[in-house]
C-alpha cells in the first residue's frame, strides 16, 4: 500500500485580516468617495468648498465680539478684521425671547409655563408614563393662560370647571344622543360661563399675577405661543373635519368641503391680512377682541384644513373591510370610529400631521409682516432698526434659524421615534 | 334667520364704531391711554430701545399730546405699523393718531380720509450710491439697479424721476429699510432710494461710511407729520396745536431747562398764553390751562426734540437744513398762540 500523499486538513486555518485595502476607512474611502473617476472629480470639489467654507467661517466665529453697547463699538473693536458682531444677541437677547414690552420681572412666568408644558406633554407623547398625568395635561392650557397672561387665577379656575362640567353632562347624556349629549353640554358650560364671570368680578385680586395684555407679547414666545396653540386646537378640529366631510350628511359634509377647499385655496398671508386689517372693521375700537387671538383663529383654522385633508388620506388608506367589520359587530358610529376606524386612520396620519405641523409653527413667523413681534419681527423691525445695531443681520438671522432648528428638528425626531414605536409599515 | 343676525351684529358694531369716532378726545380721556401708531422702527424717528421704551423725534410727537391730554406722557399704547398697515389702522379707530413719517400727499388728505395736522419733519427724497461707482449726481444712473421700498411715495417718486429724465432703472422691490440696505450692501441694487433722513441715518452705522455717497438731488417733497381720522376737527386741533406748541417754544425761546421759570409769568404775552398763565387757550381745547407747558415739559421744545433725536450731535447727524425755524431761514412755523 503506498503511502497516501493526499492532504487532508485537520484543522482550520485561523481568521485572517482581510488585506488593507478592503477593510475599514480605506474601503469606505474607495467605495463611497473614489469608486469612479466622476466620483473622485466630486470628491475633491466637495473637499474643497467645505475647506474653503471652514476657512472663512472659522475666523468670523473666532473674532466674534460679546462684549460692545452699538455695532460701531462692534467695527472698532474688530479693526478691520473678518468677525461677527454676537453683542447684539448678549444685548437683545430678552427682546428676542420675549418682546421688548414683557415685563422683566415677570419672564419667570412664561419659562416656567415652558417647563410646565414639557411635562404636559410628556404622557400625552409617551405611552409608558403613568396616565394619572393626563389630568395634569387637562389643567395645564388653563394654568398656562393665568401663567402667561396673568391676572386673577379665578378666570381660569372659571373656564376650566365649564369645561369640566361640559365633560360631565357628555357622559351623562352620551347613552341617548350624540346631538343631545353636545347641545347639553355646549348650554351647561355657556351657563357656567356667564355666573362664572360675576363671581369672577366679585374677587379680582386672587392670586392676581400683573396683566400681560397679548399686545406686549413678542420674541421667540410668541411664535412658540401661537405654534402651540393653534396645533393644538387644529388637531382636533382637522379630524372633526375630515370625518365630516366622509359624512353621509349632506349638510355637515359640504359645510365641510367648502370649508376646507376655501381655507387651503387663499395663502396663509391672506388670512392674516384679514385679521388684521379688515376684521378691525367690523369691531368697535374697543373691543376686547385683539390681535393674538384674531391671528390665533386664522391659524388654527388655516392648520385644521391641512390637516383634515391628511386625515382624510388616513382614512382612505383604510380597507372598506374594516367599516363593514366595526358595522357587523353592532359598533354605532361614535364606536366604530373610537375604537376601530381612527386608531388605524391617524397611525397612518402620523408624518403628514407632523409635516404640516411643523410647517405651522415656521409659518407663524409670517405675522412679522402684520406688524407683530415675533422672533423674525424683532429682528426685522426694533433691533436692525435701532441706531445701535442697524446693520447687523448674519448674527441674528443665523441665531433664529438656530432657534428653529432645534425646536423643529426635535419635532421631527420625536415623530420619527413614535412612528416606530406604532410600527405604521407593520401594520 | 343667522344672516339676519349676523347683518344686525355687523350694523350694531357699525354704529357704536362711529358713535365712538365722535369724541376721540373724550375716548382718550376715558381710556386713560392714547393708542398712538409708530412704525416698526426708523432709526432715530421711532426705535425701542434695549429696555423696550420708544425712543425716537416721531414718539416725541405721541409723548407730548398724551402729555397734553392726560398728563402722563407714559400713558401712551405705542401700535407699530408697517407702510400698508398704517392707514387701516387709523382708519378702523385701532390708533387715535399716527406719527410714523408719513408723506402729506393729496390723495392721502382727500381720497383717504385723513386729516394732516402739521408738518413735523421736511424730508425730500435722495439716492445713496457707493463711492466707488463714480456717480455725482442722480441723472448719471441711467439702467442702474434701484433697491426701493414697497408702498411707499418714494417709489412712485422713482418712477417719475427717471421717466421725466428719459432714463431706465431695474427696481428690486422690499420691504423694509433694514432689507433695502441688505441688499445695497451686498450689491443686489446699485443705488438705494429713500428719505434723506432715513439715508444719512442708515449710513452712519456701514462699516465704512464714507465708502457711500448721498447724491445731491432731491428728487420729491415729503412733507412728514402726524395724522388724525377726518371728521373729528377737535381731536384733529389738538394734535395740531399741541405740535404747535412745540414749534412756538422753541420760537420764544421756551426750553426744558427754563420752562418751570417761564411758566410763572413773563412780560411776553404770548408766552404768557402759550404756558397757561394768561388767556384760556386750553380751555378752548377741551383742556386745561397747562396743557402746552407739560407738553413741552416732556422733552423739551422743538428745536431740542430734534438735536436729541436725530440732531448734528447724534449719531444720524442730520443738520436742520429747511428743518431749522423760519426765523433761521427754515420752513418750521407756528400759527400765532392767541
Amino acid at each position: 500500500m503506498s503511502e497516501d500523499n493526499s492532504f487532508v486538513r485537520k484543522e482550520m486555518i485561523s481568521e485572517r485580516i482581510p488585506p488593507a485595502a478592503e477593510r475599514g476607512l480605506v474601503k469606505w474611502v474607495r467605495e463611497n468617495l473614489f469608486s469612479s473617476a466622476f466620483n473622485t472629480i466630486m470628491t475633491f470639489i466637495s473637499l474643497w468648498v467645505i475647506y474653503s467654507i471652514i476657512v472663512s467661517v472659522t475666523p468670523w466665529f473666532l473674532n466674534g465680539v460679546w462684549d460692545a453697547k452699538t455695532v460701531r463699538e462692534c467695527y472698532d473693536l474688530l479693526d478691520g478684521k473678518s468677525g461677527a458682531c454676537f453683542a447684539v444677541l448678549k444685548e437683545r437677547f430678552p427682546q428676542l425671547i420675549y418682546g421688548f414690552k414683557y415685563p422683566s420681572s415677570e419672564y419667570w412666568r412664561p419659562n416656567l409655563a415652558t417647563v410646565l408644558l414639557l411635562i404636559a406633554l410628556a404622557p400625552i407623547l409617551f405611552r409608558r408614563l403613568p396616565r394619572q398625568l393626563l389630568i395634569f395635561s387637562a389643567v395645564y392650557p388653563f394654568l398656562a393662560f393665568w401663567l402667561i397672561w396673568g391676572g386673577s387665577i379665578l378666570t381660569s379656575v372659571s373656564a376650566f370647571l365649564g369645561c369640566a362640567l361640559a365633560i360631565i353632562c357628555y357622559r351623562r347624556f352620551s347613552s341617548g344622543s350624540f346631538a343631545i349629549a353636545v347641545l347639553v353640554s355646549l348650554i351647561a358650560a355657556n351657563v357656567w360661563w356667564i355666573i362664572g364671570g360675576y363671581i369672577v368680578d366679585l374677587n379680582k385680586s386672587l392670586l392676581a399675577l400683573e396683566v400681560v395684555p397679548s399686545r406686549d407679547m413678542g420674541g421667540f414666545m410668541l411664535n412658540l405661543l401661537l405654534g402651540t396653540i393653534a396645533v393644538c386646537l387644529s388637531i382636533p378640529l382637522g379630524i372633526a373635519l375630515a370625518l365630516g366631510r366622509q359624512s353621509g350628511m349632506p349638510i355637515i359634509k359640504w359645510i365641510c368641503v367648502v370649508f376646507i377647499e376655501f381655507i387651503r385655496g387663499v395663502p396663509l398671508i391672506t388670512l392674516l391680512f384679514v385679521a388684521n386689517v379688515i376684521l378691525a372693521f367690523f369691531f368697535p375700537p374697543d373691543t376686547s377682541l385683539d390681535l393674538i387671538l384674531r391671528v390665533l383663529i386664522m391659524m388654527t383654522f388655516f392648520n385644521a384644513a391641512y390637516i383634515a385633508e391628511v386625515v382624510r388620506g388616513g382614512l382612505a388608506a383604510l380597507s372598506k373591510g374594516q367599516y363593514e367589520a366595526a358595522d357587523s359587530i353592532g359598533l354605532d358610529y361614535t364606536q366604530s370610529m373610537r375604537f376601530i376606524i381612527l386608531p388605524q386612520a391617524l397611525k397612518i396620519s402620523i408624518p403628514g400631521i407632523v409635516n404640516v405641523s411643523v410647517g405651522m409653527l415656521k409659518d407663524t413667523t409670517l405675522v412679522s409682516i402684520i406688524s407683530m413681534f415675533d422672533l423674525v419681527g424683532m429682528i426685522r423691525g426694533p433691533i436692525l432698526s435701532s441706531t445701535d445695531w442697524n446693520g447687523v443681520y448674519w448674527e441674528l438671522f443665523g441665531a433664529a434659524a438656530a432657534i428653529f432648528f432645534v425646536v423643529c428638528f426635535s419635532v421631527s425626531k420625536y415623530s420619527q421615534w413614535l412612528e416606530r414605536q406604532l410600527e405604521t409599515d407593520k401594520r | 334667520m343667522k344672516t339676519s343676525f349676523i347683518l344686525g351684529a355687523v350694523t350694531v358694531a357699525g354704529l357704536t364704531a362711529g358713535a365712538a369716532f365722535a369724541g376721540t378726545l373724550d375716548d382718550v380721556k376715558a381710556r386713560g391711554k392714547l393708542n398712538c401708531g409708530v412704525s416698526t422702527g426708523v432709526p432715530g424717528f421711532a426705535e425701542p430701545d434695549a429696555n423696550g421704551v420708544w425712543q425716537g423725534f416721531d414718539v416725541a410727537v405721541c409723548r407730548a399730546v398724551a402729555a397734553a391730554v392726560l398728563n402722563d406722557s407714559d400713558a401712551i399704547e405705542f401700535v407699530p405699523t408697517t407702510g400698508k398697515t398704517r392707514f387701516t389702522a387709523l382708519a378702523s379707530g385701532e390708533i387715535d393718531m399716527l406719527a410714523r413719517n408719513t408723506t402729506w400727499t393729496f390723495s392721502r388728505d382727500v381720497d383717504l380720509k385723513f386729516e394732516f395736522v402739521g408738518v413735523n419733519y421736511y424730508d425730500g427724497q435722495g439716492f445713496m450710491a457707493k463711492a466707488d461707482l463714480g456717480v455725482s449726481s442722480a441723472t448719471e444712473l441711467d439702467g442702474a439697479t434701484v433697491c426701493i421700498q414697497t408702498g411707499t411715495t418714494t417709489e412712485l417718486n422713482l418712477a417719475d424721476f427717471f421717466r421725466s429724465n428719459n432714463m431706465s432703472y431695474e427696481a428690486v422691490p422690499v420691504e423694509t429699510g433694514s432689507e433695502a440696505v441688505t441688499n445695497y450692501l451686498a450689491g443686489a441694487c446699485d443705488v438705494f432710494t429713500t428719505d434723506r433722513s432715513a439715508l444719512a441715518a442708515r449710513r452712519a452705522n456701514f462699516e465704512v461710511p464714507t465708502d457711500h455717497v448721498v447724491l445731491p438731488e432731491i428728487v420729491s417733497k415729503e412733507p412728514l407729520g402726524p395724522l388724525v381720522r377726518h371728521g373729528d376737527n377737535n381731536w384733529g386741533d389738538v394734535v395740531r396745536w399741541t405740535l404747535n406748541a412745540l414749534i412756538t417754544a422753541e420760537e420764544l425761546g421756551v426750553t426744558s431747562a427754563n420752562l418751570e421759570e417761564m411758566s410763572k409769568g413773563t412780560n411776553n404775552p404770548e408766552m404768557n398764553r402759550l404756558l397757561g398763565s394768561e388767556g384760556n387757550l386750553g380751555e378752548m381745547l377741551g383742556l386745561d390751562a397747562e396743557w402746552a407747558k407739560r407738553a413741552i415739559a416732556v422733552s423739551g421744545n422743538y428745536g431740542e426734540i430734534f438735536e436729541n433725536n436725530i440732531g448734528a450731535a447724534t449719531i444720524i447727524g442730520l443738520a436742520r437744513g429747511v428743518n431749522a425755524k423760519w426765523t433761521d431761514g427754515g420752513l418750521i412755523y407756528s400759527p400765532p398762540f392767541r
